[in-house]
């Protein structure tokens, strides 16, 4: 019994935060709100060449065969830097589906010389960078299929540089046979629980920095009382929804121990906690920030709006509470 | 990471439940805050330490069974699931003990540490005075040095059991030039000290749980300074950390609160329905549960790794202290009209009426946040 991560997953983690400390920082977050495609030039090579796109993959396969413990924390480091590439949909979801089923996408997949984004009944109605991707791995009558050539219109998020599309007309559906419908459906909802768990954090660094050296009333602002209790809040909601995220990572990532309705019930705890944490640390943060936090200039408001669509994104924390209720047997 | 118990955690666990199964009281105990309950939870720790179950823990020369973190949590586990009664000897085993093993001399650890397994001592807290609550450093209770003894003026309160303990663990000021947190000491009275009167006062649930504890040249043998003389706060705070993260409150009880609240819910489901608010509201607590239960999993690979335990505790104790709370005003939401009576036999009130003293106790919830933000975040102090 060690509820604990390696030092290679430290290790590991420790790379990525690196790699998108340096080549996503708020600038070209910022960049990618404007920019043709959303996306942050040269990263996706990069996390290619990392094996970040290949983590989920058997090494028979040309992966790293790593499981959904060791790519966890990979996503909260996403959520963290605000990346603002479709790299939960491509890389734990899309990419295992493919390999599950044999698809000749994987290569390009794994290699990062193609994208391919998910488009899940628990998603709803929009697909991420569904103009960008050269695929998307969709939900049909109970399983997967690839979509290739669908035809889409964009629609504006409020976080704009998720990049949203409707889609038309869905044009070819290959059936991905042998890929799990529900895991990757659960993997998405976790994925999404991590991101919001590293924006929460970004969104704490921040206001703590700001707090300790805006000065009011001859001192900085973060002495006083109630700015504190609302960041002590911040940190508790952070404490306590991140070891559920890992712990329903190890739901996954060992099928042999817990049955389907177990681990949506783990991811489900994870992305109600995730979001109320994530919504706590948006409100509190804007609040403590006061009006520069509330101009669009000020780079706090990539993690606000991140964190608004991440919190309802593959199910806000109502209704997972819900699920959570369901499988309790109480509603 | 890996969740498998191995074979020695599964022996040991079954141990365990099966002696629970076959020991704990056919009745529910009455209150351990009365001169009654107090002494019939005396016997219940008795048993306990006959088998080897009042202290896992600590070293089998104490009482113990060396057992590690994991262990210890699954024993709490256990231990609240069953339904065994709450422990008497807790402020003792719970908080002074580790105290103890860290600052005691060989001599009061060979001395006390036997005695409190076997519930033969049963410890109380004797830090609060009427002038010194969250501001702690403000006490003014004096103890001073004549001889190989100390001797002691003033009055401490909130002293929880404190009528009916045997031992009181006190903060008394032994410098009284010096201020605050200097000249302090931490010092061991036994409450059959001459000069030592003890008054109950009846806590918010009727019960007399609290005692004044009036010292009026009460001497007390210089052997009994835990630490050294002077650096009582030090000593202090390590005990204070105790009471704040794991050791009192484990997630086991919790665990085993939440688990009840589901089962009532679903009887009140099966019963007369239940609403989406009161499943959420359900849902909130089990979650809960869950949530500091994996946070406290990955605390003690932390601690076994050899890290130490900060200011991080006072993230546990408002986690913990709110969430039951939480669990227990859910439950009496539930119950409905059952819910104000007195003796309904679920218990939820009492501890309902219990639970809305941990905010309070081991340190305020605005005292904790106050320090999440000071030294967890690191903001500004003035
Ligand atoms: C059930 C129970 C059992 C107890 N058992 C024991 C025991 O066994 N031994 C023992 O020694 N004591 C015990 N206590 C006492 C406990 O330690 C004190 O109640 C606690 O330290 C708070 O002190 P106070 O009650 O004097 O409140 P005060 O310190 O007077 O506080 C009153 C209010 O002001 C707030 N406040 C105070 N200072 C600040 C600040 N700086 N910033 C923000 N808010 C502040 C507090 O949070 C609180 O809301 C027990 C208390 C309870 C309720």
């Amino acid at each position: 019994m060690r509820f604990a991560f390696t030092q290679e997953q430290d290790m590991f983690r420790d790379a990525v935060r690196d790699l998108l400390a340096d080549l996503c920082p708020p600038e070209a977050v910022r960049a990618s709100w404007e920019n043709a495609d959303g996306r942050v030039p040269g990263l996706w090579s990069a996390l290619g060449e990392m094996g970040v796109l290949a983590a989920m993959v058997p090494e028979a396969d040309g992966g790293l065969g790593m499981t959904d413990v060791d790519v966890v924390r990979l996503l909260e480091e996403a959520g963290y830097a605000g990346v603002p590439e479709p790299l939960m949909e491509h890389a734990t979801v899309a990419v295992p589906a493919l390999a599950q089923a044999g698809s000749p996408l994987l290569a390009a997949a794994i290699a990062g010389e193609s994208t391919v984004t998910i488009h899940l009944g628990i998603g709803g109605r929009f697909v991420l960078a569904g103009g960008q991707a050269d695929a998307i791995v969709a939900e049909r009558n109970g399983g997967l299929v690839v979509l290739d050539g669908a035809k889409m219109h964009g629609v504006e998020s409020v976080d704009q540089s998720r990049r949203l599309f409707e889609i038309d007309e869905a044009g070819l559906e290959q059936p991905l046979v042998g890929a799990d419908l529900e895991l990757a459906s659960d993997r998405a909802v976790l994925g999404t629980a991590a991101q919001c768990i590293g924006v929460a954090r970004r969104l704490l660094d921040a206001t703590v920095d700001y707090v300790g050296q805006r000065q009011q009333f001859g001192s900085p602002v973060g002495v006083n009382q109630s700015i504190k209790h609302h960041l002590a809040n911040v940190r508790m909601g952070i404490e306590f929804a991140a070891p559920l995220v890992y712990r329903a990572a190890y739901s996954l990532a060992r099928p042999d121990q817990h049955d389907a309705s177990t681990r949506r019930r783990d991811v489900s705890m994870a992305k109600m906690q995730a979001s109320d944490a994530v919504d706590r640390a948006c409100r509190a943060a804007l609040q403590c920030h006061g009006a520069i936090g509330y101009t669009f200039e000020y780079d706090l408001q990539l993690w606000l709006k991140r964190g608004w669509a991440l919190s309802a994104a593959y199910g806000d924390a109502g209704h997972h509470r819900t699920e959570v209720g369901a499988a309790l047997g109480l509603c | 990471m890996d969740l498998d118990l191995s074979q020695r955690h599964v022996a040991f666990r079954d141990e365990l439940r099966t002696w629970l199964a076959e020991n704990n009281p056919d009745e529910a105990l009455p209150s351990m805050d009365t001169a009654e309950g107090f002494e019939l939870h005396r016997e219940w720790e008795k048993k306990l330490f006959a088998a080897g179950w009042s202290v896992p823990g600590w070293p089998e020369a104490y009482g113990g069974r060396d057992c590690d973190l994991i262990e210890w949590l699954i024993y709490e586990e256990e231990y609240w699931l069953s339904g065994a009664p709450n422990r008497v000897s807790a402020n003792g085993v719970s908080l002074l003990a580790p105290t103890i093993f860290n600052f005691g001399t060989q001599e009061q650890q060979d001395h006390f540490l036997p005695r409190m397994a076997s519930g033969e001592h049963i410890w109380a807290q004797g830090w609060s005075e009427p002038e010194a609550g969250s501001d702690l450093a403000g006490l003014k209770t004096k103890a001073i040095l004549d001889g190989d003894h100390y001797v002691l003026n003033g009055q401490k309160t909130w002293c929880t059991r404190g009528a009916y303990a045997d031992w009181i663990f006190c903060i008394v000021r032994t410098d009284p030039e010096a201020e605050r947190h200097r000249g302090l000491t931490y010092l061991l009275v036994p409450t059959d000290a001459e000069g030592m009167e003890r008054r109950p006062i009846s806590r918010l649930d009727g019960d007399p749980a609290f005692a004044e504890v009036f010292f009026d040249d009460c001497r007390v043998s210089a052997d009994n300074v835990l630490g050294e003389p002077g650096q009582g706060w030090a000593v202090a705070m390590a005990t204070a950390g105790s009471e704040r993260g794991l050791n009192l409150r484990s997630p086991g009880r919790f665990l085993a609160a939440a688990q009840r609240l589901t089962e009532l819910a679903r009887e009140v489901k099966a019963a007369s329905g239940l609403d989406q608010r009161r499943c959420d509201e359900v849902v909130d607590a089990w979650v809960r549960a869950q949530a500091y239960r994996w946070q406290t999993y990955l605390t003690a690979a932390s601690l076994m790794d050899g890290a130490e335990m900060g200011s991080e505790a006072s993230l546990m104790k408002v986690f913990w202290s709110e969430m039951d709370v939480e669990i227990h005003a859910t439950a009496l939401r539930l119950l409905g009209d059952r819910g104000e009576l007195m003796d309904d036999p679920t218990s939820w009130l009492d501890g309902y009426i219990f639970s809305l003293s941990g905010p309070i106790y081991a340190g305020t919830n605005e005292i904790q946040r106050n320090i999440i933000a000071e030294r967890v975040l690191g903001l500004p102090r003035k």
